[in-house]
């Protein structure tokens, strides 16, 4: 692993709030925690062996939704505030707009994702997928969305001259988050019903994701792989490319969420064929990715926080593949409402931007805590834990969404498909282990590090006191 | 323009957005404006209705405990007008009560997350016509109980939209307090706090001390609402009756 180096602190004042971006990270560890053990609790319970049975607050359809929206908002949305904090003031060479204002939108987004949590298990979810977020709360988080983009655009507006690709994708995530954050929470729950509704939450959904996630987590990309490989990217051109065909097409998709539903046909079709287009986009950036790493001999598999991110990337692409096949109106009459789904979202969310966040964090987590990582095995055993846990949930819930998809067309009893889905709901519980068992190896490595990192901070200051 | 701030910030950030906008939200809610919205009330039928008086009789007094107690039925032997009366008392009651029912089984239902594992529409594909019923049409859901829509995205258990009617009211509380009660191969987690017991009453053990025991279980609020809901879904479709092949068991006077 690289040698820790800082960075370069600018006159009058740090550039970056090194302290924020680990709080940042730790609260979105935490979540994640969270997040792992409300999807345990449903694995168990579609096995019928769930031990909290009965109990109201440990409820596993509530649980399911903290699954989902910790990850959403406390581990994904935590990692990528910590990480634009790191990022932006250096590509900026300026300071966000203001440290206390950071801080307060640091506070205030832990009471936004501790209420979410709190309310959906009291049982006040909205009926919004991905946005279950109790109608209470989501004034307050879409005042906290615009404090995040005023302070992460001030330092961007300021700055003269052509702006880095990772800009580009942060300066469009900023106002898009925003407004989808407001489309989906508000819109349908004041404003439409029914089959018009339906389309607007598909929206959200796939806004969520497409316009909120992938973008901060390919700016995070763009801006991260060439740091650590030393090199620039391989093409401009397709940097180019791969931006505006995204930030095109991924919007005009939602719909696909939903099809053979009442909403109107020539709709479903508008967006079966921008998601196939946006596949076309995502080949260019892969393309774009592996020409950067081409050539480096290695470098790759040597690098674990670069072996996170390309390994993020084939899983993106095959998500992407997957993605272009399965919204045609043929595969969704097999597999719409089946396991297939589910192993779609794990794939994009833990597979693709999880891993990033996690090679982000193995690059960053020494350089915030000046300390080497206690153990580069333990590292790999987080890696490879994680990784092959992810690959086996993902063919597991795939194949047994096929039968799934099977069973049902072929007019068996509603029961059939239950019998059939159990044993790959073994299989995915003992993947989902194996997934919780790496991240309690990286858990415990951090802590062992930051240990390391006390010990020398305190040796240090010994050392100056003396 | 591709590189500047304004480019990004107008063109991707606003402009793309707002096209997405436009054509995935406003299209469709101009396609379906001069489709009225329907309020609970306008959606209840004589079939939601009748379980509700089903639920109302099944259970008395954990039913009168949560809405009040129904006006009593009149005797055939009355005068007319006073039988119009009393029979329009009853169903301005039971109007009253399956509406309140409805819109608190609503938030139930999202609130627990049933809609995470239960779709509530009917595709033209995949033989769902002949599992579930017709395929869903776009009035079904213009109502004021599908803000937002409960379309769902997934189906472990099967779905919910034509289940009004299918069983009975019995079945349900079984089913909800214990599902694998009433299907032994479902995962449907347990739904206890549905339920309430009713009462209490006084035994002597096998030492000869007096116990207090707690009545018999009923559903509560919660289970009411969520019951009602469940026999609401499809109940306004022409062939509802086509389903309701599955009978109630009879109700027993000396239950509670």
């Amino acid at each position: 692993m690289a040698t820790v180096e800082h960075a370069a602190p600018l006159p009058g004042g740090r550039l970056v709030i090194e302290r924020l971006v680990y709080w940042y990270l730790l609260a979105a560890l935490g979540y994640m925690a969270v997040s792992l053990l409300g999807g345990l609790l449903m694995a168990l319970q579609l096995i019928n062996h769930n031990p909290l049975s009965g109990i109201e607050f440990f409820s596993p359809a509530r649980w399911r939704m903290i699954h989902t929206n910790a990850i959403a908002y406390g581990f994904i949305a935590n990692s990528f505030l910590g990480m634009l904090h790191w990022a932006i003031p250096r590509l900026t060479m300026r300071p966000v707009l203001s440290v206390r204002l950071s801080y307060f939108i640091f506070a205030a987004w832990q009471v936004v994702v501790l209420g979410t949590a709190g309310g959906i298990v009291a049982g006040y979810a909205q009926g919004v997928e991905w946005g279950e977020t109790p109608v209470w709360i989501d004034p307050l988080a879409q005042v906290g969305l615009l404090l995040v983009m005023i302070n992460f655009l001030s330092p961007i507006l300021k700055t003269k001259g052509p702006m880095y690709v990772s800009l580009w994708y942060f300066m469009a995530a900023l106002p898009w988050t925003f407004l989808t954050y407001g489309m989906g929470n508000f819109l349908p729950e004041y404003a439409l019903s029914g089959v018009g509704s339906g389309a607007l939450t598909g929206l959200f959904i796939h806004d969520l994701v497409g316009l909120f996630v992938t973008p901060l987590g390919w700016g995070l990309m763009y801006y991260f792989v060439p740091i650590l490989l030393k090199r620039p990217m391989w093409s401009h051109g397709l940097s180019l490319v791969g931006f505006w065909g995204l930030a095109f097409f991924y919007p005009l998709t939602g719909i696909h969420h939903f099809l053979y539903t009442p909403i109107p046909m020539f709709l479903q079709y508008g967006a079966i064929i921008s998601t196939i287009a946006v596949e076309f986009v995502v080949t260019t950036v892969i393309i774009n990715f592996i020409g950067t790493v081409w050539g480096t001999s290695g470098e790759v598999l040597r690098n674990l926080p670069l072996r996170w991110f390309y390994t993020g990337m084939v899983l993106y692409f095959v998500t992407c593949l997957q993605c272009a096949f399965q919204a045609t109106l043929t595969f969704q009459q097999l597999i719409h409402f089946t396991d297939w789904v589910v192993a779609h979202a794990h794939l994009v969310m833990l597979g693709v931007f999880g891993f990033w966040i996690l090679g982000i964090m193995t690059y960053l987590f020494p350089r915030l805590l000046g300390a080497e990582w206690y153990s580069e095995r333990l590292g790999e055993y987080h890696y490879w834990l994680s990784a092959g846990g992810m690959i086996v949930m993902f063919l597991d819930l795939t194949f047994a969404g096929i039968f799934q998809g099977w069973s049902w067309a072929s007019l068996q009893l509603w029961e059939h498909s239950i019998q059939l889905s159990i044993p790959f709901w073994v299989v995915r519980l003992f993947a989902g282990l194996a997934i919780i068992a790496g991240q309690i190896v990286f858990g415990w490595n951090l802590y062992k590090t930051w240990q390391r990192s006390r010990v020398g901070s305190s040796a240090m200051a010994l050392a100056e006191a003396r | 323009m591709f590189e500047s701030r304004s480019g990004v910030f107008l063109i991707a950030g606003v402009g793309f957005f707002s096209l997405a906008f436009l054509v995935n939200a406003v299209v469709p809610w101009m396609m379906y404006r001069n489709q009225p919205e329907q309020t609970v009330e306008e959606t209840l039928n004589r079939n939601v209705l009748r379980q509700i008086q089903d639920l109302s009789d099944r259970y008395r007094e954990s039913f009168a405990k949560h809405f009040g107690e129904p006006p009593p039925k009149p005797e055939r032997t009355e005068p007319p007008e006073a039988l119009a009366e009393k029979w329009g008392a009853r169903d301005r009651f039971f109007r009253t009560a399956c509406a309140e029912a409805l819109r608190l089984g609503r938030t139930v239902y999202v609130g627990e997350g049933c809609w995470h594992c239960h779709s509530q529409f009917v595709r033209p594909v995949s033989n769902e016509s002949r599992r579930w019923g017709p395929v869903a049409k776009s009035w079904e859901y213009n109502n004021e109980l599908q803000r937002p829509v409960m379309f769902g995205t997934r189906r472990v258990g099967p779905d919910l939209s034509r289940e009004g009617g299918r069983r009975g009211n019995d079945w349900h509380a079984v089913h909800f307090y214990h599902p694998r009660s009433t299907s032994p191969e479902s995962v449907m987690p347990d739904y206890p706090w549905f339920f309430d017991s009713v009462g209490t009453s006084e035994t002597t053990d096998e030492y000869g001390r007096r116990r207090t025991e707690r009545g018999p279980i009923a559903p509560n609020k919660r289970g009411f609402a969520i019951i009602t809901y469940m026999q609401w879904l499809g109940s306004q479709l022409d062939d509802y009756g086509h389903y309701d092949s599955v009978e109630a068991m009879p109700i027993q006077e000396n239950r509670r």
